[in-house]
């Protein structure tokens, strides 16, 4: 049979000691492959194996059998027989004896007993088997790691799978599993061995059972892993990592209760060990075990367990008071980790014994002293840092105990509140009795932190207990009966910490235990509705008065904000009324009131924070904000009232940063933003007279930002709806061109205005209405098709030669987003890219750029000023082909080629000096096509963009740019296409920029030679030396840079003293030490140049050359 | 050499903080290594910034250092630290006077005349040993 001697070569070549563990790994799934095809049976297989399996050298005995494991490990998903597999395992178990096969028999064992149950398994009674001749036979510590690690498999195998038949080996088993535990230190394997213990734990529930005599043994080789600390932190390839480990042993520890004798006292000492890792670890231990062991049992060691953790809460050196949040906070401690989880373990303990443990809180001596000598804690800056810490330990103390339960709340309460409201000075008789002196801060602090405690307990419960319960609770009682002084009390700290900065802390805790008594939940309420608004008018008269206070006013908008989302959250209809009442009325009503004492500036941060708090309430505040900006503008429009001006500059910009990306977040309200877009269109055909001076700057680019952010939120029907809004008023101007454009029976005369073109002649109404026209059609989304297409672009490609940049940037939207082919439409009526293109092809635009300014028809072309007009007209010709091109290129269109070859012929037309600036813009327009805009054609004014758009353009050009540069004749049309290029390379991603980077190294060193000739280039030049030192750093094409190192070295040490700018100079000098870096023989010949140079800048005037100079003479001398 | 430390128990200080920069010149010398210790000579209050005088216009620079013992062999090892390090910083219109403090060290005119004598310190730089343990010294001052 063929097919038997190919399986003996795979075999032989198996079991030859020569063959690698690749070589081997072939066989096997060469033979596992013939045996799944059936080609082969595994009884003749074994039958061909048979002198392998049983031979007396050693060697070849543990090959044969590893091979026949390997093979069964392979063919785990093949049906088998079950006589095939009984022998097998028989076959197996035997071998467990043999240790110097052993690695082989553990496989087998391992693979068999692992199969699933429709391809055939091993019985209970032969695993049982298994296990006897494992437990009997295999001596675990004396093996090596991986043999261990198997035996350890198959010991959770067993227990997992076969838990009913191994079970009757108790007697053997658990001391045979301490045995092979005992002395384990490899992670991995300690891993299955912790899980082991958890699986054999669950095995004998019986806490009477044989394992209770075992318990002693079984956690004694656990408990000298804890805690677990890597003693070699980097191991080899150990990819366990601490915290898994430590899981798994804690999840040991917990297994069983039958530990808690042993693992509580074991964790209670460490608690006090010096190693910080070892008490988090078991304040850990102990919140998972006390879980797990139950009350009962944990209740004898609640004492000790208080003393400890009273211990670090108290004590811990780690908490820092850290200064900078007690300003904002008032007090509060960087809490470290061991602090963190002793509370979250005080917590659980809490909530376990919860009388046993209030006893011993109630009773402390050190809470109590803490309590009782409060009264010495009467002024926060007379506090010194050791009260500080101990009054933050009770309050944490308190707040935990509040929260934990109603009876705990209720001692706890019972405990310190009479004590805590006597040092306030409150009692119940005299609650009207005026307060004179501030409060006392101590007081203030701990009655804040229990308060916080039972306003967590009653958000806890909430929907669980009745709240008529809760309302009969005696600690409810007390609040309220003591809740109008309370707030009396809070209300008066705000206006006791104005009279200086120092007294943040009480502003901080007055106005937290206001939103505290304001924000308790549900129609539960220990508090009149006369007190929850009596608090929000004292809220709110700080927030509307108190502005001069920057800290109070703050706080207070933030209460202010959360109680109003709390109110939205809990659908609280009684108290939603009393916020919306007072309140958002209020504040709403703000905007419009004449009240000028309050700068606009807070007025909109507080109108848009409380607006955030829920839907109906920035409904009520959007409409104030709508008449408010409605009335702003339409007195701008009017009278050009120049403070309207900066409230509606502000208006605006709140609209665009807030309140319409609030709506955006939480969706499904684009008729908002549709809403606010028409109305302000409205408000433009409303008034047809404006009177804004044309001198300023700051409204229009307002409107024209919160504009492009409404309609580009829109969706597409009421895009469409806008777009012909806007179109419709674009019929109302009084521009000239446009009115010609718009009226459609005389022909389009385009090509015949005025040379002295210049954006004053746009009336400033014309001005708005073309500008925001511009910023809707950039925001439309592809979709949305525009009807007027043709008209709209000859507006835009009028308009922008008038330096209108909107307009340009206008033009490169439409272009982008236009259908390249109509379907299912009518043809005539729409537009296409061709003939669009076309459009511009033929246009004015395209005109000027490729024939230049001379040959075009100039008005008055008789002297200087007509010349110096028409070179404005190309330059901003050439602006708007830039942007027209950067859509083209966004989306991928061929036609950009024509745009760039344009583009460079303006560069090298043959023109005398006086024509620098049109061969500049031309350059720069390379900057518009490769960079990105915030202004359009981005992802969040749905641009269609293509990936890898930046590479294309560069390979594009990269190769033109080259040829003409070696081509150009007169250094400054070379000077103008280093500019180009160094535009395009700056904005390419510089993984593109690496490939290339042979190429590149060289031209980049020559435009920095030319470029940095001239001032005017100095910025480009700073972004070319960038672009260079990334090429510099980075690694692998270092042998590119070697070679170019010496005219790199060079153009660097001339750039070392670049007069005109200082991080050219910088990080020139970091170019050179980067240099340094490279290999000794290459650089050596440039040394003494280098150190000469740098020598020179030590005496820059700029510190940060110095010192960059200083390390690069140190790293350019010290390799000699 | 000296088997041993020389003072095997430095007192460490604290850093003062650098008060804000305002002439053209600044010295660099911070975090020069203790020859003996993993201290910079600022932790061990060898250098501090008052003993160090600049004079911009007349390019002049003027540093006095104050050994840790009275007999420390290493006087002259720092010393030659801070002129290599200022003649790495500075720019080389300058004239620098090295000097250790008065009274703070046993030879202390032997000490002040090598490390301002030209010659001895252009020999000193011309032996490696020396000049290994100097670049040791200045290593993390440059980072």
């Amino acid at each position: 049979m063929a097919d038997s001697t190919h399986c003996v070569k795979h075999i032989e070549s198996f079991v030859d000691s020569s063959s690698t563990p690749a070589q081997q790994a072939a066989s096997v799934n060469a033979i596992a492959a013939l045996v799944k095809n059936d080609l082969i049976t595994l009884e003749s297989l074994v039958r061909e194996m048979e002198l392998y399996l049983t031979t007396t050298d050693s060697f070849l005995r543990a090959r044969g059998t590893h091979l026949l494991a390997e093979l069964l490990a392979c063919l785990a998903s093949k049906p088998l027989e079950t006589e095939t597999i009984l022998s097998l395992i028989g076959f197996f178990t035997e071998r467990l004896v043999d240790w110097k096969a052993l690695h082989g028999a553990l496989i087998g064992c391992l693979s068999l007993l692992r199969r699933k149950g429709n391809v055939g398994i091993v019985s209970g009674s032969k695993a049982l088997a298994v296990a006897q001749s494992f437990l009997q036979n295999v001596q675990v510590q004396s093996l090596r790691q991986s043999d261990r690690k198997l035996c350890f498999e198959l010991l959770r195998c067993l227990l997992e799978r076969y838990p009913d038949d191994v079970v009757h080996l108790e007697d053997v088993l658990i001391p045979g599993i301490c045995e092979s535990i005992d002395g384990e230190k490899d992670p991995e394997c300690l891993m299955l061995a912790f899980q082991i213990v958890e699986v054999l734990v669950h095995l004998f529930p019986d806490p009477t059972g044989p394992l209770a005599s075992y318990a002693t043994d079984l956690f004694e080789n656990l408990s000298c892993y804890f805690p677990i600390h890597f003693t070699h932190p980097k191991g080899e390839d150990i990819d366990l990592k601490q915290v898994e480990l430590s899981r798994t042993l804690m999840m040991a520890f917990a297994s069983t209760p039958l530990f808690e004798p042993f693992s509580i006292p074991l964790l209670l000492e460490k608690l006090s060990s010096s190693l910080p890792l070892a008490k988090v670890e078991s304040l850990k231990y102990l919140s998972y075990c006390s879980d797990k062991y139950g009350a009962a049992r944990m209740a004898k060691h609640v004492k000790v367990m208080w003393s400890a953790l009273k211990d670090i809460i108290y004590t811990s050196p780690e908490s820092v008071l850290s200064l900078e949040s007690e300003l904002v906070d008032g007090m509060s401690f960087q809490e470290s980790h061991t602090v963190t989880e002793a509370l979250v373990l005080l917590q659980k303990v809490i909530y376990q014994n919860s009388n046993l443990l209030l006893d011993l809180i109630v009773s402390d001596e050190d809470i109590k002293r803490t309590v009782d000598d409060i009264h010495q804690l009467r002024e926060y800056n007379d506090i010194n840092l050791q009260s500080k810490q101990r009054l933050h330990a009770v309050g944490c103390i308190l707040y935990l105990s509040a929260k934990a339960s109603i009876g705990s709340c209720n001692r706890v309460f019972e405990g310190f509140f009479p004590r805590l409201v006597h040092a306030l000075g409150i009692s119940l008789e005299n609650s009207d009795a005026p307060l004179s002196s501030p409060c006392n801060f101590g007081a203030t602090y701990l009655c804040v932190e229990l308060l916080a405690g039972c306003r967590a307990l009653v958000v806890g419960t909430e929907g669980n207990t009745s709240t008529n319960v809760l309302a009969q609770e005696a600690w409810c009682n007390m609040l309220c009966s003591y809740g109008t002084s309370l707030t009396k009390i809070f209300s008066f700290a705000l206006v006791a910490g104005q009279d200086g900065s120092t007294q943040n802390a009480y502003l901080h805790y007055g106005v937290k235990g206001l939103q505290i008594l304001a924000t308790f939940p549900g129609n539960f309420y220990p508090l009149s509705k006369s007190v929850y608004e009596s608090i929000l008018l004292k809220l709110i008269s700080v927030v509307t008065m108190n502005f001069k206070d920057a800290l109070l006013w703050k706080l207070a908008l933030k209460a202010l904000v959360e109680i109003g989302s709390f109110v939205d959250k809990f659908k609280d209809t009684e108290k939603a009324r009393s916020f919306d009442a007072i309140v958002v009325d209020r504040i709403a009503s703000l905007m419009l009131s004449d009240d000028l004492t309050m700068p606009s500036q807070l007025k909109l941060e507080l109108i848009s924070s409380i607006g955030t708090t829920g839907l109906s309430c920035m409904q009520k505040i959007l409409q104030g904000l709508e008449s408010s900006l409605s009335a702003s503008l339409s007195g701008v429009y009017v009278n050009g009232d120049p403070e309207l001006l900066g409230i509606a500059t502000s208006l605006l910009e709140c609209y665009s940063c807030k309140v319409l990306p609030w709506f955006d977040s939480i969706g499904g309200h684009e008729e908002v933003q549709f809403h606010f877009a028409l109305n302000i269109w409205d408000q433009i055909e409303n008034n047809m007279s404006f009177c804004i001076s044309s001198q300023e700057q700051k409204l229009l680019p307002a409107a024209m930002t919160a504009m492009q952010y409404a309609v580009g939120r829109c969706l597409v029907e009421s895009q469409k709806v806008i777009v012909d809004k806007a179109f419709s008023m674009l019929s109302s101007t009084t521009f000239t061109p446009v009115k010609d454009l718009m009226n459609e029976t005389t022909p389009v005369k385009v090509e015949g205005f005025k040379s002295n073109d210049d954006l004053d002649c746009f009336s400033c109404r014309d001005k708005w209405i073309i500008s925001l026209f511009a910023s809707v059609v950039v925001a439309l989304r592809p979709q949305a098709h525009i009807t007027n297409v043709k008209v709209i672009l000859q507006l835009f490609l009028t308009t922008q030669l008038y330096g209108h940049l909107p307009s340009a940037q206008a033009l490169g939207s439409i272009i982008n987003k236009l259908p390249v082919k109509v379907e299912n439409m009518d043809a005539s009526k729409v537009f296409s890219l061709e003939e669009a293109m076309d459009m511009i092809f033929n246009s004015r635009v395209w005109i000027l750029c490729n024939e230049g300014p001379t040959k075009c028809p100039v008005a008055g072309n008789n002297n200087e000023i007509g010349f110096r007009n028409s070179v404005l007209l190309q330059s901003h010709a050439i602006d708007g082909l830039a942007w027209i091109g950067k859509g083209l290129l966004m989306r991928g269109h061929e036609k950009v080629k024509d745009v760039v070859v344009t583009l460079l012929s303006c560069i090298l037309s043959d023109h005398d000096q006086g024509l620098l600036s049109i061969m500049r813009s031309a350059a720069d327009a390379f900057h518009i096509l490769i960079s990105d805009s915030e202004a359009c054609l981005n992802k969040r004014l749905h641009a269609t963009m293509r990936p890898l758009y930046k590479q294309r353009l560069f390979s594009i050009v990269l190769p033109v740019i080259l040829s003409l540069i070696s081509k150009a004749d007169s250094s400054i049309q070379r000077a103008m296409l280093y500019r180009a290029f160094a535009n395009v390379v700056c904005g390419t991603p510089l993984s593109a920029i690496l490939s290339e980077a042979k190429k590149l190294i060289p031209i980049l060193v020559d435009s920095l030679s030319v470029l940095s000739e001239d001032i005017l280039h100095k910025d480009i030049v700073y972004s070319i030396l960038l672009v260079l030192s990334g090429v510099l750093t980075d690694k692998k094409r270092s042998e590119v840079v070697v070679e170019n190192a010496h005219i790199i070295i060079r153009r660097l040490i001339a750039l070392v003293s670049y007069p005109h700018m200082m991080v050219i100079r910088e990080t020139a000098i970091q170019c050179l030490t980067a240099m340094s870096e490279l290999p000794h023989a290459r650089i050596y010949p440039m040394r003494t140049q280098v150190l000469l140079s740098i020598s020179k800048t030590l005496d820059d005037p700029k510190r940060a050359v110095r010192q960059e100079a200083v390390k690069c003479r140190q790293a350019w001398a010290s390799f000699a | 050499m000296v088997s041993g430390l020389i003072n095997a128990n430095p007192i460490v200080y604290e850093k003062k903080e650098r008060r804000p920069r305002t002439g053209p010149v600044d010295l660099e010398d911070e975090d020069i290594k203790d020859p003996e210790h993993p201290y910079s000579l600022e932790d061990l209050k060898v250098i501090t910034e008052d003993a160090i005088e600049v004079d911009d216009k007349r390019s002049y620079v003027r540093v006095t250092f104050t050994p840790t013992v009275e007999h420390c062999s290493m006087a002259t090892v720092i010393g030659l630290c801070l002129r290599v390090k200022l003649m790495r910083s500075l720019p080389s219109r300058y004239k620098v006077d090295i000097r250790v403090a008065p009274g703070t060290h046993a030879t202390e005119a032997a000490v002040n005349k090598q490390l301002n004598d030209k010659e001895r310190v252009a020999a000193a730089l011309e032996n490696p040993n020396l000049v290994d343990m100097v670049d040791d010294c200045l290593a993390p001052s440059f980072e």
